[in-house]
């Protein structure tokens, strides 16, 4: 059987480009385990059976359970951007086109990044500890033993939910923050409602809300996956469950930021 | 008929099994033991499918278990029942719906059915009742019997126990070995039980293996392996400490 020379096997000075190899290796192999992994994913999800009441389920854990941070992120974004906005605009004597500016913000940028990032840390941080932690009890093998597949019971109902729920999650976000804006704006800063939401009309199309669209769907769909893939790939013990948390929710975020800038850059 | 040809697994460097053979015949309780980390849930993870060996087989009847996937695998798996050390109950369900879970997915009987396919098990492992109970809600024991209850009621040929009483006091690994007697009078099933009990599982085994350094160091009926010359048996069985260290587990 073929194994890996050891670390003491190479001459000192050739050690540094070796571990810089194993460094190459692990990072390749681990980037073919999460492709592989998102690819059955996808296999289970168009093929039956399908766990509909699984599928219920994880749309309340991911979508509806994040509600309330979603109505109280996006008012305050909405009135942080309201605010800012106003006093800029000011300065050149253009405050009648507050309303686009807070809502182009929203719908094409805010909306669904500020969005994701929030369900990251409250929903995707709990699919990764749950899942963790159903592998560090033999949950995730009595499924198995019980032959049920566990891709098709944990990760397709959380992939699907995630695809559901963050498009729904971002209009929300979009229209109360948009409200949050108008309340600062219109209420506190004198600006007409008239102005606010008729110039908001002439400037924002069918094309950015299909940008913002465009991305909630891909964001819900990164999230799940890392943190899915996270919890199935969690280390031993509490300790292992905690640092698959954390590295669920960073690389999330980064995955975020990273997928916004691209698909902002192609998309109109 | 459950047999084990020349099993090899190693972790890493580290080899857990080196070749190990083993035959369980239908309708008998075999308890394997051996030192904490010498290869028994690895071995007991062989047969379920859960771990591919390096090098041997597995044979259930006719069928070489190691090389199936997918559906094959699950067609052998339905036969199982398995007791995980932990009990691996589903947080998230009740008790009622741990015990009821694999006849929902697996099975076509309807709601009443599994009602009262659910509660005989129950009544059975002496927890009628506590069906609307979460799993953080009762006791280590309770769990396991939970746990012995879902293994059982799919009513399986071969039953998979992973040192079921690890954790209980003395008097309550006494009720779980009872209770699995005399399940196993009552359905046939063939059990096959890791454990450290001793000298307890000697009172219910029909033959007990050793697992010493990644193969079986003596097996038969438990006077046959009481009655051992084998030193590693004897510095096992009387709990001595200049047995041969075994390898540490995963």
């Amino acid at each position: 059987m073929f194994s890996s020379p050891t670390r003491e096997m190479w001459p000192a000075p050739l050690r540094p480009v070796a571990a810089l190899g194993r460094l190459s290796l692990e990072v390749v192999e681990s980037l073919g385990r999460f492709g592989l992994f998102f690819m059955q994913a996808v296999g289970y999800t168009v093929t039956p059976p399908f766990k509909l009441g699984r599928l219920i389920d994880r749309i309340n854990f991911i979508g509806f359970r994040s509600l309330t941070i979603v109505v109280l992120t996006g008012a305050f974004t909405g009135m942080v951007l309201g605010l800012q906005i106003f006093l800029t605009l000011s300065r050149f004597g253009s405050e009648a086109y507050l309303g686009p500016a807070v809502a182009l913000s929203l719908i094409r940028e805010l909306g669904p990044v500020l969005c994701a990032v929030f369900v990251t840390g409250l929903a995707g941080s709990a699919l990764t500890a749950e899942i963790g932690i159903m592998k560090i009890t033999e949950q995730i093998d009595a499924l198995q033993v019980m032959a049920l597949n566990p891709m098709r019971y944990l990760v397709v109902p959380a992939l699907v939910a995630g695809l559901i729920a963050f498009p729904l999650m971002v209009s929300i976000f979009d229209v109360v923050g948009i409200f949050g804006g108008y309340l600062v704006g219109v209420e506190l800063l004198g600006l007409s409602p008239g102005t606010y939401f008729g110039e908001m009309k002439t400037f924002v199309d069918w094309s950015d809300l299909m940008t913002g669209y465009w991305k909630a769907l891909s964001f819900g769909l990164i999230v799940p996956w890392v943190c899915t893939y996270k919890g199935f790939h969690c280390g031993h013990g509490a300790e292992g469950v905690a640092r698959a948390t954390t590295q669920a929710v960073v690389l999330s975020s980064v995955l975020i930021l990273v997928w916004d800038y691209f698909l902002g850059s192609v998309l109109p | 008929m459950i047999r084990v040809q020349g099993l090899h697994k190693r972790f890493g460097p580290q080899p857990v099994l080196r070749g190990l053979d083993l035959d369980i015949a239908t309708g008998e309780i075999m308890v394997i033991i051996g030192r904490s980390g010498g290869g028994k849930s690895v071995l007991l993870k062989h047969l379920i499918g859960l771990l591919r060996p390096d090098a041997g087989h597995v044979f259930v009847d006719a069928t070489e278990i190691t090389r199936l996937r997918g559906r094959e695998l699950d067609r052998v798996r339905e036969r199982y029942g398995v007791v995980f050390q932990g009990g691996a109950l589903f947080d998230s369900m009740s008790v009622f719906d741990n015990v009821a879970f694999p006849l929902r997915e697996k099975s076509r009987l309807g709601a009443a059915e599994i009602r009262g396919r659910v509660d005989e098990k129950l009544d059975q492992v002496g927890l009628a009742g506590m069906g609307h109970k979460n799993p953080a809600e009762i006791s280590g024991g309770m769990r396991k019997r939970v746990a012995i209850a879902r293994a059982l009621v799919t009513e399986p040929e071969i039953v998979f126990f992973d040192e079921p009483t690890t954790g209980l006091d003395p008097i309550l690994v006494n009720t779980i070995h009872h209770l699995i007697v005399e399940l196993h009078r009552k359905f046939h099933f063939t059990a096959v039980m890791v454990s450290h009990e001793i000298p307890e599982i000697f009172e219910i085994a029909d033959r007990v293996a050793v697992l010493h350094d990644g193969v079986i160091a003596e097996v038969g009926p438990p006077d046959a392996v009481r009655a051992s010359t084998n030193p590693v048996v004897q510095h096992f069985i009387r709990g001595e400490v200049e047995a041969v260290p075994a390898e540490p587990r995963r």
